[in-house]
């Protein structure tokens, strides 16, 4: 006790404030490691909320399912990546008391805040579509999204002799929008190589009106799907899943028959953002798309999938709002106006299989266009471009995602503001509003 | 990209028919685009259109069928009856919106 009092009154000696973050995930601890470099430590205090202690490497998910990693390489503890000056509390958390400025832990301790950062990310909920979790769940059903479900599958897929394995998109938005394309192109591959392509029907099953949505990248990638014999069942909104019948069935009647479903369940944002009414239909929270400041409170900020932005939820955009997010606390603190300076940027590559990868780079305005990156003109990487160097790009990534991008360290030529040099930008795109 | 004449009017056009630009959309294109997907709009059509509009000034992105469920108040089953096969991207193209689509 005597240590609690000592340290009040030092902070009220002090008026020593508190950033709390909530969530240890990519983008909380981006967060935690720039705000703790450029926020003053004799004014500041940064605390970080996370009921989780392992930190997963989510990219990586997507290999787990054909053995190309294990669950070691996508774990490693949490606190190890925040500094040691960022007081971390592990606790789950009720709800944001946001008219009070306090943080409500499940415990029933109170943590109050100058400025909070909602950093809670999404997860997967298939119980949102009837019968998901019925009999057939992690017997002829399972994800991809979470690392349970990851290694699950990698042991179903030891003994898959053939059949039709049905790769499903429940609703968008989902998190990685291109890993279940990936999924079904790695599968291709994997297949191929045990013998059993011939035996095995690829279907991929999405509730928008086809795999590729935006007319540059469908018209560049489109074939892949025709070449790869990966048949594309389009506009299906799911209504339930027929566990006896192993079908799932659309909203207007339409079937789909498996044997193996892989399925993207529902995303939506942490049940402690709907307990404390800040979020939407899917708890995100309605968040200014250019400051990254909350739309209902004006102490609170928003990063990562948590966010209600439309751009991708992927850790290469929690990486670039970070740097804009940091700038703004910064001006926040010193009640200096805000920068309307995020874009959308999302930069992500998409595995195709048999060793090669694709890479998009894109924003609010601009959809992924030819080109390369990020040297115009000479890349290395190729931007809506299948090249070997892309996938390599891709396989490092692991390494510069622990060591170099959770510090909240800048990736060498790569900027916050998405770059238009060194992209082929069809002539009659529409103009971006910062081009 | 293309210019097609609906309702009288030259309106810019993606290749699969969605508005490039809003600013052209009025009721009259609406009612025509809708003809063309065997639609004749009624006042329940216009309740969902309508809600998109707003939606998509505030949001920035056509609602999907969550969104008009739990925040338009309009049904799955009330949306497959007024817009049948693919709703979402239906009433958005009639709307005078962008396809709902992913990032690539």
């Amino acid at each position: 006790m005597s240590v609690f009092y000592e340290k009040s009154f030092w902070n009220l000696q002090n008026k020593m404030k508190d950033i709390v973050i909530l969530g240890a995930g990519t983008a909380g601890t981006i967060m935690a490691n720039r705000l703790r470099k450029s926020v003053d430590r004799r004014s500041w205090n940064i605390k970080i909320i996370d009921q989780n202690p392992v930190h997963y490497y989510q990219p990586g998910f997507l290999f787990m399912p054909f053995g190309i990693y294990s669950d070691r390489d996508v774990e490693k503890p949490k606190r190890r990546f925040i500094p040691r000056d960022v007081e971390y509390i592990e606790s789950s958390v009720d709800r944001v008391n946001a008219e009070k400025s306090r943080v409500m832990l499940s415990n029933g301790v109170e943590v109050s805040y100058d400025i909070l950062i909602i950093a809670t990310g999404v997860r997967t909920v298939p119980d949102q579509v009837e019968g998901m979790m019925g009999t057939d769940w992690r017997n002829r059903i399972f994800d991809f999204y979470t690392v349970d479900g990851a290694a699950a599958l990698q042991e179903k897929l030891k003994d898959w002799r053939g059949g039709r394995l049905v790769m499903h998109v429940s609703e968008m938005p989902i998190k990685c929008p291109v890993a279940p394309l990936e999924f079904v192109f790695l599968a291709d591959s994997w297949l191929s190589e045990r013998g059993l392509r011939e035996k095995t029907e690829l279907v991929y099953v999405t509730p928008l009106s086809g795999a590729f949505t935006k007319p540059i990248a469908a018209g560049v990638l489109g074939h892949l799907l025709e070449e790869k014999r990966i048949k594309v069942v389009n506009d299906f909104n799911i209504g339930n899943v027929d566990n006896e019948r192993h079908r799932i069935v659309s909203w207007d009647d339409k079937v789909v028959d498996y044997d193996l479903l892989v399925t993207v369940p529902t995303n939506m944002g942490d049940a402690a953002i709907e307990r404390s009414g800040l979020g939407d239909e899917f708890n995100f929270v309605p968040t200014d798309r250019h400051t990254l400041q909350s739309k209902q409170h004006e102490n609170i900020f928003v990063i990562g999938d948590a966010t209600d932005l439309p751009t991708s939820k992927a850790g290469s955009v929690a990486h670039f709002e970070s740097e804009v997010l940091g700038e703004n606390i910064l001006s926040y603190i010193k009640n200096a106006p805000l920068r309307e300076e995020f874009d959308g940027h999302a930069n992500c590559f998409i595995e195709s299989g048999h060793g090669k990868g694709f890479l998009l780079d894109f924003n609010y305005t601009l959809e992924p266009v030819p080109g390369s990156f990020p040297i115009p003109g000479i890349g290395p990487f190729g931007l809506l471009k299948e090249t070997r160097i892309n996938h390599f790009g891709k396989m490092a990534f692991k390494w510069i995602y622990w060591n170099m991008l959770l510090k909240g360290l800048p990736l060498p030529g790569i900027t916050q503001r998405m770059s238009y040099a060194g992209k082929k930008i069809p002539v009659g795109l529409a103009v971006p509003e910062s081009a | 990209m293309a210019e097609k004449q609906i309702a009288g009017k030259t309106i810019e056009v993606t290749d699969d028919g969605f508005m490039v630009k809003h600013e052209q959309w009025d009721r009259e294109v609406a009612a025509a685009i809708a003809a063309e997907e065997g639609i004749e709009l009624t006042d329940d059509h216009w309740k969902v259109l309508e809600f998109i509009d707003k939606d998509f000034k505030e949001k920035g992105a056509v609602p999907g069928i969550r969104r008009m469920n739990k925040v338009g108040g309009i049904s799955t089953k009330e949306l497959y009856t007024l817009f049948p096969d693919g709703p979402v991207k239906k009433a958005a193209k009639i709307a005078g919106y962008p396809k709902p689509a992913s990032c690539v």
